[in-house]
Parts: structure tokens; sequence; C-alpha cells
């Protein structure tokens, strides 16, 4: 109780009151993890942060849900999130099926590494690295400067396993090659275990792999990057099932929340203008990531 | 037939979302007969204990699904969800083998195994 009453309005749908987070009944608390998470799904599309990202701290610092139990339902919200939004991002012809499936084994394998760690760690340092990740995210959405990928020679461990491709550009198809690739992999590694420990896409992660390491053209990197979100997530499912972090009581308002916002955030998104809301968004971010660092320090998270 | 990449992840794609619908659908249809069943206030979630064994295992959820239990029925949802990312991964090493790419179909393979060591695993 003692903790109830420190609770603060950060804003989002909320769980200020005492009233409204004991003895509620169990649809009306339902209507609210829904209706959060529909926020969170369409903030999270509209950004490219994802729903994972936004709904986690929703869940832990607004409305005091166990962290196991919020990534539990974060997780399967991801899958759906990624595997949902597959088949528009094909049309669009960005996605690189070859570099998604050779980097998907050092995300899978780091997610088993993530989800085996979940159950070592203790509670607030998953808040705390949480928190580093959501202040990173927050400033990996706001950063737009990318690297030129240009005309450099691919490396020989790309050459060999064909990591390259072309796109649709203004003036024809642009052909592209990886650089970099044991960076790449690596990076790719630590976002599988990410999304493992705390039950996010890591998308930021992702993309910080192909983009900045690898020197893939920026959609190329943000289009693969949601395909090979929900492999890695699927390899940390399992396990978080069997440990019980999947409650079907949450996790079904969560997903179907998040799924409906990040659809409809991706037809919004048809050129509108986001800069501006990329800003205020990042805002909100730093604050939940902070609420998050702050609460895993002092040991109420 | 030709396959192409192209032709390939079109066809991945619809698979996923497919896939997507139909898990919601279930988890939806379980989560209204959920509620329609709650009473009294709502669950605690502010400490962690692990939800109940039969929810945990994709036997015992398949189980208590067919016998019209909710949350079981939700769980059932999830799992198909959890599925379509492994089915992708399948369909891809099927594409990759018609299109003679036996390195692509090996990295498949690899990627498949390390999936399903975590689903066995985890049982």
């Amino acid at each position: 109780m003692k903790r109830l009453q420190t609770i603060r309005k950060t804003g989002g749908g909320g769980c200020n009151q005492v009233v409204l987070c004991q003895g509620m009944g169990t649809p009306e608390f339902s209507l609210w993890i829904f209706l959060s998470s529909l926020i969170a799904g369409l903030l999270g599309s509209l950004t490219g942060l994802g729903g994972g990202v936004v709904i986690v701290p929703v869940l832990t610092v607004l409305f005091h849900i166990d962290i196991h139990y919020a990534i539990g339902a974060s997780l399967v919200s991801v899958i759906a999130t990624s595997s949902g939004a597959a088949a528009a991002y094909v049309r669009e012809g960005y996605s690189n099926i070859r570099i998604g499936m050779f980097l998907e084994i050092a995300t899978t394998i780091g997610a088993i590494f993530g989800a085996w760690l979940t159950t070592r760690v203790p509670t607030h340092a998953i808040g705390f690295i949480f928190g580093v990740v959501l202040l990173y995210s927050a400033y990996a959405s706001v950063r737009m400067k990318h690297p030129e990928h240009g005309q450099q020679k691919p490396d020989a461990l790309a050459e060999r396993l064909r990591l390259h491709g072309s796109f649709p550009g203004a003036n024809g198809d642009e052909a592209y090659a990886a650089q970099r690739v044991p960076a790449g992999f690596s990076l790719m590694f630590l976002a599988g275990s990410l999304s493992g420990l705390l039950g996010i896409g890591s998308g930021a992660v992702k993309v910080l792999a192909m983009d900045q390491a690898m020197r893939l053209p920026f959609k190329v990197s943000t289009t693969t990057s949601n395909f090979m979100i929900g492999v890695t997530a699927a390899a940390s499912a399992g396990i978080y099932l069997s440990r019980g972090y999947i409650s079907p009581g949450l996790a079904m308002p969560v997903m179907l929340g998040v799924l409906g916002g990040s659809l409809t955030g991706s037809k919004i998104l048809v050129r509108a203008e986001v800069k501006t809301l990329r800003i205020v968004f990042a805002v909100v971010i730093v604050a939940l990531g902070l609420e998050m660092v702050i609460n895993s320090i002092t040991g109420r998270l | 037939m030709q396959v192409t990449d192209q032709k390939l992840e079109i066809a991945i794609g619809r698979m996923l979302q497919t896939g997507v619908l139909l898990a919601a659908a279930v988890v939806l249809i379980g989560g209204i007969l959920y509620l329609h069943q709650a009473t009294g206030s709502r669950p605690d979630y502010s400490h962690f204990k692990g939800v109940a064994e039969a929810l945990r295992s994709p036997v015992d959820i398949f189980n208590d699904a067919r016998h019209g239990d909710t949350t079981s029925i939700i769980q059932l949802g999830l799992l198909l969800l959890i599925a379509t990312p492994i089915a992708r991964v399948i369909l891809a090493a099927v594409g990759f083998l018609f299109e003679r790419d036996r390195l692509y179909f090996c990295i498949s393979l690899i990627v498949l195994a390390v999936l399903l060591y975590s689903l066995l695993h985890a049982a």
C-alpha cells in the first residue's frame, strides 16, 4: 500500500488513483490495459521504436505489474507486430531475406541467452538495463544521421555469404553490399540478448547493427529488422512460456491492443510528417526510462 | 515454377499475416469468454508467482482449450502466434531449396534448429 501512494501520474491511460488499481474488476482492468497498449502500439509504430519498448514501462511504472509478467506480455505482442506488418514491408521491396536469415543465427542464440539471464538476474537489474535501453532508443529515434553506404567494396566475408542486394531507388535499382560483417553479427547477438532479457523487439539495436556497422541502406535495415524481430522473439517465447511469464489474462489485452495500434499506425504513417511527433515522443520515452532507472536504483521496481 | 526471392518474400509475408489474424481471432474469442466468466476483483500481477503449470506446456494448453478452458484458449492463440515466425523460417528454407541455394538452405536450418532447441529445451 505504501508503494501505491507514491505513484505519480506521468501521462497515458493511467492507474494514478489507488482505487483504479485495487479492487477493480477484471473487464475494467483489461479495458485499461487494452487502451494503453493501443496507444503504445500506435506510438511505437509511428516513431519506429516498436510497441514492446513502450508497453513494458507503461505496465511496470503506471500499472505496477511485475516486470516478468510485463515482458511476457510484451514479447508476444512484439511477435504479433512483426508478423502483422510483414506483408506491407515486403511490398515495398526493401527487405533482404538472406541478410535477415544469416543475422538471425546471432539474434536467436542471443535471445536464448537473454531469456536464460532473466531467470538469473535480479528484477531491479532488469529494470535498470531496460531504462538504459529506453534512453538509447529515444536517442536513436531522433538522431537522423546515417552513414553513406555508397560504392564501397564489400568485405570478403560478405561476398562469400552473398550479403548484398538492390532496392528500388529514385534512379532505378540501387545496389548495396554489407561491410564489417563480424561487427554486425556481434551487435546482433547483443540485440538478441536484449530482446530475450527485456521482452522487446530491440529494433533500435538491430538497425544500429545493419545501418551503422554493416553500412546497409537505412530502409533496408529497418524493413529487414522488422522481419528479424519476430524470429528473434520466438526463440525466447518458448522459455518465457515454460517459466510462466506469459499470463493469458494480461497478454490478451496487451497483444490485441499493441497489434491494433501498430497496424493503425502503419496506415497513418504513409506520407505523414512524424519528425515533431518523434521528438515529443522521445521526451516521454526519456521520462519513462529515467523513472525505470530511478525506481530500479531505489528498489521500488 | 520459377522461385525468386521476391515471390518467396511475398508468399512469406502473406503467410505471416494470415497466421497473425488467425492467432488474434483465437485470442479474442478466448478473451471474450474469459471476461464473460470473470468475477470479483482483478488478478494481482504485482508480485511474480508464474502462471499455473497447465498454462505453460503446449500439450496441456491444447487439451484444456479443447475442453473450453478460457485462459487455455487465449494461450492457444498465443502459441499460434509464436508459431508464425517459426513457419516463416521453414517456408524460407523450402524456398531456398527450390532456388538451389544450398548455403542459405543450411543457414535457415541452423536458425530453425536454434528455435526448436529453445522450444524443446523449455518443455
